[in-house]
């Protein structure tokens, strides 16, 4: 999986804000939630960014933008240098067919009253350029082969398919229109255990077949090391450190990233009675109202004057290869997932 | 706190041989349109007191139907329960009268739910839902039970608990939601708890502060508890022994050190090698095959046998028993030293 070249996808000071209102008739807004506060990232070609972060912190809002199911506040998503967040009619259809998403349900995602084949070719009903109306079945077939499933089955309806089938069939209708990014939003979380490793093979398999790039957000941290080469870790509509899967996984220098490591249960009870373990106490802010300056201070045990009057930027700082946004950011050892 | 209803059951104290909570055999069937869904299919574990459970398995194991049973929470119809024990303190559960058995339920034995959200009534304050339980089994005063479930609050450390006991389940977040329900089921001081996927919903950081809530108050009163999950990270930090459920029966029963050293199952074994770990990066994750079995149609023998990569002729006639291989240990599989020296098959 080496990404290499130009990105693919450029993300440049995003900012959604949602706004709060008052009043029916008379409509004042009196505060706005502050879902994605600039955030900036690349990604390149055939490359894996994951994104972890706990409910609230933002990333699936940061997957709508990229999809431009949302539009943003401000800032800019380029895919392959043409802008996505402020596009238009024939324009933005032409730029989605190239950015593709997977969702986290496989329950409730599929329209219960189509056909597989129906559901797999509905993307080709809006890019008909893609597959001529003659050649849809057979396109349609090739993609269940692909992701494992029985090209026999294309009659079916999704209720007569486990979960595990069902992520295989939301990964075929991502797959149809030959995408370069796919967004996949938590697409193993709601799946069995036994069978979240098939669907993360089947996407790494994709990957290397198709040279896919993915945006992979997860709050399962294993999970996201396993697939990733870079990750991103959002806190509050920021994000708060991103760099290569080891430099996280390994090195993390924002505290909010060492106390979420800390966090994750690890799969083997030996020497459980000596592991190190950050608590966080409380709960995150809101995002409505978030800390000034830095926004994790509320709970770090590092905070100091400086980060209620200062906020920290995402950059490189001393001590660390990769950015971090913390003013008193060193790397920690913390415990391995 | 004291006791003040006149129980059928023997008190709390020395416990002999018999174990705190033991299932025995233990069978729920749930007649459907379909047909007859065998959800449980002898199911036996124990537990003492102080001690920490954990039973693992998939959707449609019968993990959370077994707990149901135990609680006697099951809708009967469909619901059946054609044989089996549940034994508390030596005295069976199932045969008692109702009266009796709803004088078990969250006073001796009481249940934490997955979703704290729907199993909180949204139209009354947490206060009163707490303190209800205190009405209810206590007979005590509107005002008094609301002292007792600030204490309660207080106790599972909610913060403002004095404020926060007028306000409705919605105005909190899903880790305090949780800590509510937690308090609510310690609130009689159980002898039994059972945890049915408490933090499946929550994250990471959520979830490890309230594990360490779970930890700290089985401490304090050496409570009995049983963890369902699927998680094998939370089993293996806080379980003292591991019950492994699959298609409705246990497949492997252990202490929690020697099932994460030498799994003695296929099935436990392929869950723990699926886990991502680090030197695995960038290759292929072991992967179960197959999907797990519908209940409605179960495969013969051995339920795990289209899955295992050590079947052998005789699992797909041949259900396995439970064998015993250890004094702590058993295992359902015909071939469980081939597995527990991790030769594949």
């Amino acid at each position: 999986m080496a990404a290499t070249g130009e990105p693919i996808l450029e993300v440049r000071d995003l900012v959604k804000h949602f706004p709060l209102n008052q009043g029916i008739i008379m409509k004042k807004q009196i505060g706005a939630i502050k879902a994605v506060d600039g955030v900036s990232f690349d990604l390149r070609r055939g490359e894996t960014l994951g994104i972890v972060g706990e409910s609230g912190c933002g990333k699936s809002t940061l997957a709508k933008l990229l999809m431009a199911l949302e539009r943003p506040t401000s800032g800019s998503v380029k895919i392959n240098g043409r802008e996505i967040a402020q596009a238009r009619g024939g324009e933005l259809k032409r730029v989605r067919r190239n950015i593709q998403m997977v969702m986290q349900d496989p329950y409730t995602s599929l329209n219960p009253r189509m056909t597989v084949g129906d559901i797999i070719g509905e993307p080709y009903e809006i890019h008909q350029e893609v597959a001529p109306k003659g050649d849809r079945r057979r396109k349609v077939q090739e993609l269940l082969e692909v992701v494992g499933l029985n090209p026999d089955h294309i009659n079916r309806y999704p209720h007569q398919f486990s979960g595990g089938q069902r992520q295989r069939i939301g990964i075929a209708r991502g797959l149809a229109l030959q995408p370069e990014i796919i967004v996949c939003d938590e697409p193993v979380s709601a799946l069995d255990v036994s069978i979240q490793a098939q669907v993360i093979n089947l996407l790494e398999r994709l990957q290397n077949e198709f040279d896919l790039a993915y945006i992979f957000i997860a709050h399962d941290l294993s999970v996201v090391r396993h697939i990733s080469d870079r990750v991103g870790v959002m806190y509050l509509g920021k994000m708060v450190e991103l760099g290569k899967d080891t430099e996280i996984y390994d090195r993390p220098a924002h505290p909010y990233t060492q106390a979420l490591l800390s966090a994750v249960p690890v799969p083997d009870p030996d020497g459980r009675e000596r592991r190190e373990r950050i608590i966080l106490q409380g709960d995150p802010p809101s995002p409505a109202n978030p800390p000034s300056g830095c926004r994790f201070r509320t709970r770090c045990w590092k905070a100091q004057e400086i980060c209620a009057e200062q906020e920290p930027l995402l950059q490189i700082r001393p001590g660390t290869a990769h950015a971090s946004a913390c003013h008193f950011a060193e790397t920690h050892d913390v415990v391995h997932v | 706190m004291k006791k003040t209803s006149t129980s059928v059951l023997p008190a709390g104290g020395a416990l002999g041989d018999e174990p705190l909570l033991a299932v025995d055999d233990l069978h729920v069937e749930f007649v459907t349109r379909q047909g007859v869904v065998k959800a449980v299919n002898g199911v036996s574990y124990s537990l003492n007191p102080g001690e920490t459970l954990a039973v693992l398995g998939e959707s449609g194991s019968g993990k959370s139907v077994t707990a149901q049973a135990i609680m006697g929470i099951l809708d009967m119809p469909p619901a059946r329960i054609p044989r089996g024990e549940v034994r508390f303190r030596g005295t069976d559960l199932l045969r008692l009268p109702e009266d009796a058995r709803s004088q078990v339920r969250g006073q001796r034995v009481a249940m934490i739910f997955q979703d704290a959200l729907s199993a909180l009534n949204p139209v009354f304050t947490v206060g009163s839902q707490i303190g209800e339980m205190f009405r209810v089994h206590r007979g005590a005063s509107r005002r008094d039970a609301e002292k007792k479930a600030v204490e309660l609050m207080d106790r599972v450390r909610i913060p403002g608990a004095r404020q926060r006991v007028h306000d409705y389940p919605h105005q909190f977040s899903g880790g305090m939601r949780q800590r509510i329900m937690i308090a609510m089921s310690i609130a009689l001081d159980p002898e039994v708890l059972i945890a049915d996927e408490p933090t499946t919903a929550l994250d990471v950081t959520v979830q490890a502060q309230i594990m360490e809530l779970l930890a700290e108050l089985q401490r304090e009163s050496n409570m009995g508890l049983i963890l369902i999950t699927h998680d094998l990270g939370v089993v293996a930090d806080v379980a003292d022994k591991i019950a492994v459920m699959y298609g409705g029966r246990i497949v492997e029963n252990a202490l929690v050190h020697d099932i994460y050293r030498a799994p003695a199952h296929p099935y436990t074994k392929g869950l723990l090698d699926s886990i991502p770990r680090v030197d695995q990066k960038g290759q292929e994750l072991y992967a179960i095959k197959g999907m797990p079995p519908n209940l409605l149609a179960m495969p013969s023998g051995c339920a795990f046998h289209p899955r295992c990569p050590y079947r052998q002729d005789n699992c797909v006639t041949e259900a396995p028993p439970l064998y015993e291989i250890g004094p702590t240990r058993s295992s359902a599989c015909h071939y469980w030293r081939e597995v527990l020296d991790g030769s594949h098959g």
